[in-house]
């Protein structure tokens, strides 16, 4: 036993020593992350702000006018005046705006005699998302200035419903609150399955792996020789995530550091079970980097609920997401970020995570046989 | 000369085509990545599960609950009897949105009062959070204006009257499947070329090829045409998947599309091969092509608006060549644009194919020696 844990100890100290002399290997567990967690941070927000709207007024008058100053009220939108419809499209087809209100002539005549007057609203319906977004502000707009006339007239509400809208969790909407969490599950993809399978299928090239298997080293203390170095820095790679998260971005945590690092042990060690099983079918850095890519970093980024809501896709893939390590530690940050120690969210999807971890593990240790094929 | 890039262009190309591991390369991950993308990567949302908390056991509420299960956006997974039920449902994620109907809901409706409903939301996730609440306000919105209509209220002074310009029904298929077009010739482009000098130098040929009469031109160009070859192919391959099988209309010109794509192409060569170039190994190349990879997609807006970024940052997508394509591809795909709306565009590709090829010449022989 302790011949063994002397060969581990130094097995350690040689895996140790290949990662500090890896520039590519440090490049992929810090810079990386770090460029991630930057642009994910300051470039990527879902939500419009100061959206660029064309105002045409076809006939300026005190009603208009009191819109357009509800308009100009609100956080969303940054207002260009036009007086006809043609000069507002040309700005609208140069992309210089991204949404028409117009007011026809008539506008203040009909509103006045049988009610009901239609004011146009014409989106650039290209982005989808987004487009929905400024209708869903216009929206509102458009029933706040209702209230507020009836209100001022002493008239019955615009409509008859009192909407109250509440959002849990995230009451300022920041889509950056949901966003930089879910990075975690990104950055600890790329040092767990990634970097791993790049830097073994390497070992695997050189004939290096092959030279290990021919001393008295154990197939076990080979593997968690490699398991070890990597699950540290995968954990760096979390704890420098939450760090810049809270203080760079000032995303709130409400759950428990403890069960926060449980969970991304589990994720990570799923993770790496990946890492090892790619690299040992691939063993060429070519292969095995396209095949990491394809069935850990993009399922990541697309199938884990990190940007796009799983419960919208089309079945087959959602049946898909149910193989995505990913999935289950995304929910499980954005409830302990958002939301606290939800133990509803967190036990079943940890549960995910032990058994992926155990499977990936396992099969990655089935494959690994000192042999030379 | 031309017979001697050709020979070089069919050396690379069989180099490239031949191992049938760099072959599966360039055929299966474009098209798993464009199925993944183009049925995945969607902001319509459907099926959203929600459970309805109605305390007002009268007709006008449940016609208002069934408008919300009517819509093909909205699910009901749970009832919601007693107040204490709401919090577990929505911690658990088992719905996204708790409507709740006050007691005094029809009460209010027959005494002209605002007539209380309230929309609670899970705003884990907060930009499905905000299109919730965008379609529950249409629903409420459109159930009020039929109550007035029916129980003779005058209708409010003004009407919305949206129209989405280039995409009717906002369909994000329509916005994700052109981008797809721009970002996997980018994929593909950089992989072939940006490993085709580091493979060589590690096998050793690439002092070979050195030693040969080649002009250092004619070596940069024998490496960087295939590219262009195998990207235009992969870019066509995926613009008629786009028209045929996900139905997104092509209505603008083709000339103008493919001219883009030819200066995108040159853009992404001249970058692949000073990655190439500088890199000493396939590794280092592969991590060079993944920097460089990763930045120009999240910040091109091929999913997030270039528009919400902060002002430096959106200065700085001006350098990246996929801001420059996807204005020009979601263009002649949606906007029915020809080739002189996009002459910025043009410009812009065009100078950073000149700045980029340059580059990898100058570093090319910098290195060579």
């Amino acid at each position: 036993m302790n011949e063994s844990l002397e060969r581990l100890t130094g097995l350690l100290r040689k895996e140790a020593l290949q990662i500090l002399r890896d520039p590519s290997a440090l490049a992929i567990a810090f810079v990386l992350p770090a460029m991630l967690l930057i642009i994910f941070g300051y470039g990527v927000t879902l939500d419009p702000h100061r959206v660029a709207l064309a105002v045409v007024v076809e006939q300026p008058d005190a009603v208009t006018h009191s819109f357009v100053a509800q308009l100009r009220g609100t956080p969303y939108f940054t207002t260009e005046s036009f007086s006809t419809i043609q000069s507002a499209d040309r700005a609208f087809d140069a992309d210089r705006v991204s949404a028409i209100v117009w007011f026809r002539s008539d506008f203040t005549r009909r509103l006045a005699s049988r009610g009901a007057a239609p004011l146009g609203i014409i989106v650039n319906g290209v982005d989808a998302n987004t487009a929905r977004l400024i209708e869903g502000y216009l929206q509102q707009t458009w029933a706040n200035w209702l209230a507020m006339r009836s209100r001022e007239r002493g008239l019955p509400a615009g409509l008859p419903i009192d909407l109250e809208p509440r959002i849990r969790f995230n009451p300022a909407v920041r889509s950056r609150d949901y966003l930089v969490p879910g990075l975690i599950a990104i950055v600890m993809t790329l040092t767990g399955a990634l970097l791993t399978a790049l830097v073994i299928a390497r070992e695997w090239e050189r004939g290096t792996l092959e030279a290990l298997m021919v001393t008295r080293a154990t197939i076990r203390e080979i593997l968690l020789a490699k398991l070890v170095p990597y699950f540290l820095l995968g954990m760096g790679g979390m704890v420098a995530t939450l760090v810049l998260a809270v203080w760079l971005f000032g995303v709130p945590f409400h759950g428990s550091l403890l069960v926060l690092t449980g969970v991304s042990a589990l994720f990570l060690l799923a993770a790496l079970g990946m890492g090892l099983l790619i690299s040992s079918v691939a063993r060429n850095q070519f292969v095995a980097g396209q095949i990491a890519i394809i069935v850990t970093f993009l399922p990541a980024f697309i199938l884990s609920g990190f940007v796009f809501d799983i419960g919208s896709m089309p079945w087959p893939i959602r049946l898909l997401t149910h193989v995505v390590a990913a999935r289950y530690f995304v929910a499980t940050l954005q409830s302990l970020f958002l939301a606290g120690d939800i133990w509803s969210v967190i036990l079943p999807n940890a549960l995910a995570l032990a058994v992926m971890a155990f499977v990936f593990l396992g099969a990655a240790r089935l494959r690994a046989r000192k042999r030379l094929d | 000369m031309w017979q001697a890039v050709l020979a070089l262009i069919v050396k690379e190309l069989l180099a490239v085509l031949k191992d049938p591991r760099s072959r599966m390369v360039l055929i299966v991950p474009p098209l798993i990545q464009l199925i993944v993308f183009g049925y995945a990567a969607t902001f319509d949302l459907n099926r959203v599960p929600i459970a309805v908390y109605n305390q007002d056991h009268s007709q006008p509420s449940r016609d208002l609950v069934a408008r919300f299960l009517g819509s093909r956006v909205f699910t009901q997974t749970a009832v919601i009897r007693t107040a204490r039920q709401i919090t577990p449902l929505l911690d658990a994620r088992k719905v996204d949105l708790v409507v709740s109907i006050d007691p005094r809901f029809t009460r209010d409706l027959l005494t002209h009062r605002p007539a209380p409903v309230q929309l609670i939301v899970d705003g884990r996730d907060s930009n499905t959070a905000l299109i919730i609440l965008g379609y529950a306000n249409s629903i409420i919105t459109q159930f009020g204006l039929n109550w007035m209509r029916g129980h003779g209220a005058p209708a409010p002074p003004a009407l919305l009257d949206i129209r989405a310009r280039y995409n009717p029904t906002l369909n994000s298929q329509w916005f994700i499947v052109p981008g797809i077009i721009a970002v996997l010739t980018q994929v593909v482009t950089l992989l072939v070329v940006g490993l085709s000098v580091a493979r060589e130098r590690e096998a050793g040929t690439f002092d070979q090829l050195l030693v040969t009469p080649f002009t250092q031109g004619e070596i940069l160009l024998g490496k960087g045409l295939p590219g262009l070859l195998i990207g235009g192919v992969e870019a066509s391959v995926i613009i008629l998947a786009a028209v045929f099988w996900f139905d997104v209309p092509l209505r603008g010109s083709l000339l103008a599309l493919y001219l883009g794509l030819f200066l995108f192409v040159a853009a992404v060569i001249g970058i692949g091969l000073m990655i190439s170039s500088l890199a000493v190994t396939q590794q280092q190349a592969l991590l060079g092509a993944f920097l460089f990879m990763v930045p120009s997609i999240v910040l091109s807006g091929f999913a997030t608006p270039i528009a919400n970024m902060p002002p430096v940052i959106q200065e700085l997508t001006w350098l990246n060549p996929m801001r420059h394509i996807l204005i020009i591809v979601r263009g002649t795909f949606l906007e029915g644009s020809g080739v002189h709306a996009f002459v910025p565009e043009y410009l812009a590709l065009a100078a950073t194919a000149a700045l980029s090829l340059l580059a990898a010449g100058w570093l090319f022989r910098k290195r060579a020696y």
